[in-house]
């Protein structure tokens, strides 16, 4: 028996060629800008404000960086972002698996009505302003409270971890520990948890994100500089282009005024930077999320 | 030897021997939960109170878009004036400039964040596994961990009249130096493709997982029967991967109202606004800004009606259709 390979036609390998070719298009569309930002962000600042750069440093050089580093607004916004995002990832994380866990037993009478209640806030919102009269009234304006609890869970979050639950973990292993006495706590601590770390890692990882790039309910809950995170530094700074020069003679508002234009490419290599530095290692368990969510479950 | 187990709970004995046991009612089904399982319910108590009081509660303070709200007397005391701020907002003549430019932006947001993931997976599907496979996934998978100030940054970089990267392409073809972001005619074109830059490589990894799901014989029984690239992709692949499609454009359209506030504020300017002032912007400068509580939560009760119905109608329909909707 000799297996013959069909040979594709000429037609087939024609469009794979067209697809090729697109794509690396599409490669270069969403690269490009990226690559123009990195360069702009290792110009001298001269370079960058004739507009001589495009997709190669041109007179290389640190300054942007330099400047960026001694600004006190964004190394504060750093520090600030640092807090909401690793206090804000624990708070969320808990109490997403609090609630997905009990969702995810059958033996949890009335999980139906739970998890309609939850899907309905996905359909339906308060709004912005009903929610901040709550955030109001709770006296959490103002404080660091504000960006840690009222987006603190994510109904598609609860979904994907429910599921996770619900798929991964048999029935039969809860009936053994039953049998052997252990309580539901016990069984989440002891059995659940353990067996579930690439979920506890995507849940880490998406609310990290999250907390890490929104600027929305700081710039609604905040009037502080003190408790501002990094975007709303980044959005004043890159955004609104606050004037910050008090220099006397012309030449040397000049140069300072090129040091703030370029500075604003190097912002943003250094606050997407932690990102995008943790994203090849991480994409996996990420895709593997957005997989776990599509499930309907 | 062992009571009978039914999922993790044991069957206790019947109190009374003899006498035959109704079937259990609801109540003492629950009641029987709670006293095997309090734990669950322990644990459920904080996340429950989370959603009741920052989901729910505001739900039932939209009462005040019935009210003229009055902070010292709170939501629930402000007295009632009926429906007038719906009406002064049906009369106001920002209203309609406001509707127009939230749906025709939402509008062009689904109609180009819709296909251009899907032909995106098609393509990463059919070529062979390799550096350059991974290479594109990696890279058009990254900016979605961009934040939206970042991207919106890099936009009015990249636009920027003088240096900007597109000015000088623009210049390049002959075009002088413009403000794009100052042109009122270029707000949406520039939210909707920034945004397809950003999502469409996200977006495009549940797709391959659909296609990944495609049953391989089915391509090769086309193969056999003379079927060519093209006509493989049309007539395997798009109907394999239909069921996701529609539950993503059921997503796609029940989010459309509640298109993003961050990213349309920042890029507005006062020589865009025309365009680019849309229905939650409008509530943010109505509510916070200008502090009239009572208008901007009648501004934002009418978009999530709005979102709600879309969001059914679509469901209805995509049901109708194709037998697939986000519920059975």
């Amino acid at each position: 028996m000799s297996t013959t390979r069909i040979r594709e036609p000429f037609r087939d390998r024609l469009s794979l060629i067209v697809i090729r070719i697109m794509l690396a298009v599409v490669l270069g569309l969403v690269l490009l800008p990226l690559v123009y930002i990195v360069a702009s962000s290792f110009s001298s600042p001269a370079a960058v404000n004739a507009g001589r750069v495009s997709f190669w440093p041109v007179e290389f050089s640190l300054d942007a960086y330099r400047a960026a580093l001694s600004n006190s607004e964004v190394l504060r916004g750093y520090y600030n972002s640092l807090i909401y995002a690793v206090a804000g990832t624990a708070i969320s994380v808990s109490l997403t698996v609090a609630i997905a866990y009990p969702l995810s037993r059958k033996s949890f009478y009335g999980r139906n009505v739970v998890m309609t209640l939850l899907i309905f806030t996905m359909l339906f919102s308060g709004g912005l302003i009903p929610t901040y009269m709550v955030v109001h009234d709770l006296g959490m304006l103002n404080t660091r409270w504000a960006l840690l609890i009222p987006g603190a869970i994510g109904v598609w979050q609860v979904i994907i971890a429910r599921t996770f639950f619900a798929n991964s973990i048999p029935d039969e292993l809860y009936e053994a520990a039953a049998l052997d006495g252990a309580s539901d706590l016990r069984v989440l601590r002891s059995v659940v948890l353990p067996l579930s770390k690439p979920l506890l890692a995507v849940l880490a990882l998406m609310y990290t994100i999250y907390q890490w790039n929104t600027y929305f309910d700081a710039l609604v809950y905040l009037k502080d500089p003190d408790l501002f995170p990094l975007q709303i530094v980044l959005r004043n700074i890159l955004i609104l282009n606050t004037p910050r020069t008090g220099a006397i003679d012309l030449a040397e508002s000049m140069r300072q005024q090129q040091l703030a234009n370029v500075l604003r490419y190097a912002l943003i290599v250094i606050s997407s930077l932690p990102v995008l530095i943790i994203y090849p290692f991480v994409a996996r368990y990420f895709t593997k999320g957005v997989m776990v969510g599509a499930v309907k479950g | 030897m062992f009571p009978e187990v039914d999922s993790g709970r044991p069957v206790r004995p019947a109190r009374h021997p003899g006498i035959p046991v109704p079937r259990r009612s609801r109540w003492s089904q629950a009641q029987r939960a709670w006293r095997a399982h309090w734990q669950l319910y322990l644990l459920v108590i904080v996340p429950l109170a989370y959603f009741v009081i920052f989901k729910y509660i505001p739900m039932a303070f939209n009462v005040i878009a019935f009210k003229d709200y009055s902070p010292v007397l709170g939501p629930w005391d402000s007295p009632w004036v009926g429906l007038r701020n719906f009406e002064q907002l049906f009369n106001n003549p920002v209203f309609a400039t406001l509707l127009k430019n939230t749906f025709i932006l939402a509008f062009y947001l689904v109609l180009a964040s819709f296909p251009i993931p899907i032909l995106l997976a098609i393509g990463l599907n059919e070529i062979s596994n390799g550096w350059f496979k991974r290479t594109v996934q990696m890279v058009t998978y990254a900016p979605y961990f961009i934040s939206t100030v970042v991207v919106v940054s890099m936009t009015i970089l990249l636009l920027s009249p003088q240096v900007g990267l597109v000015s000088k392409g623009l210049g390049q073809v002959g075009v002088g130096p413009m403000n794009l972001l100052a042109e009122p005619d270029f707000f949406r074109h520039i939210y909707v493709w920034t945004d397809v830059w950003q999502t469409a490589g996200y977006s495009a990894v549940i797709y391959l997982a659909a296609l990944a799901g495609i049953d391989p014989a089915l391509h090769e029984a086309a193969k056999i029967d003379g079927a060519g690239r093209l006509q493989r992709i049309w007539n395997v692949d798009l109907p394999g991967i239909m069921p996701t499609a529609v539950i993503m454009l059921i997503l796609g359209v029940g989010n459309m109202m509640a298109i993003g506030f961050e990213k349309a504020y920042l890029l507005q300017n006062n020589l865009n606004l025309a365009q680019s002032e849309i229905i939650p912007t409008y509530v943010y400068k109505t509510g916070l800004v200008n502090a009239d509580f009572s208008m901007a939560t009648a501004v934002g009760l009418f978009n999530s009606v709005i979102n709600l119905c879309l969001l059914l109608a679509v469901n209805f329909a995509a049901k109708r259709v194709t037998g697939n909707g986000l519920w059975r």
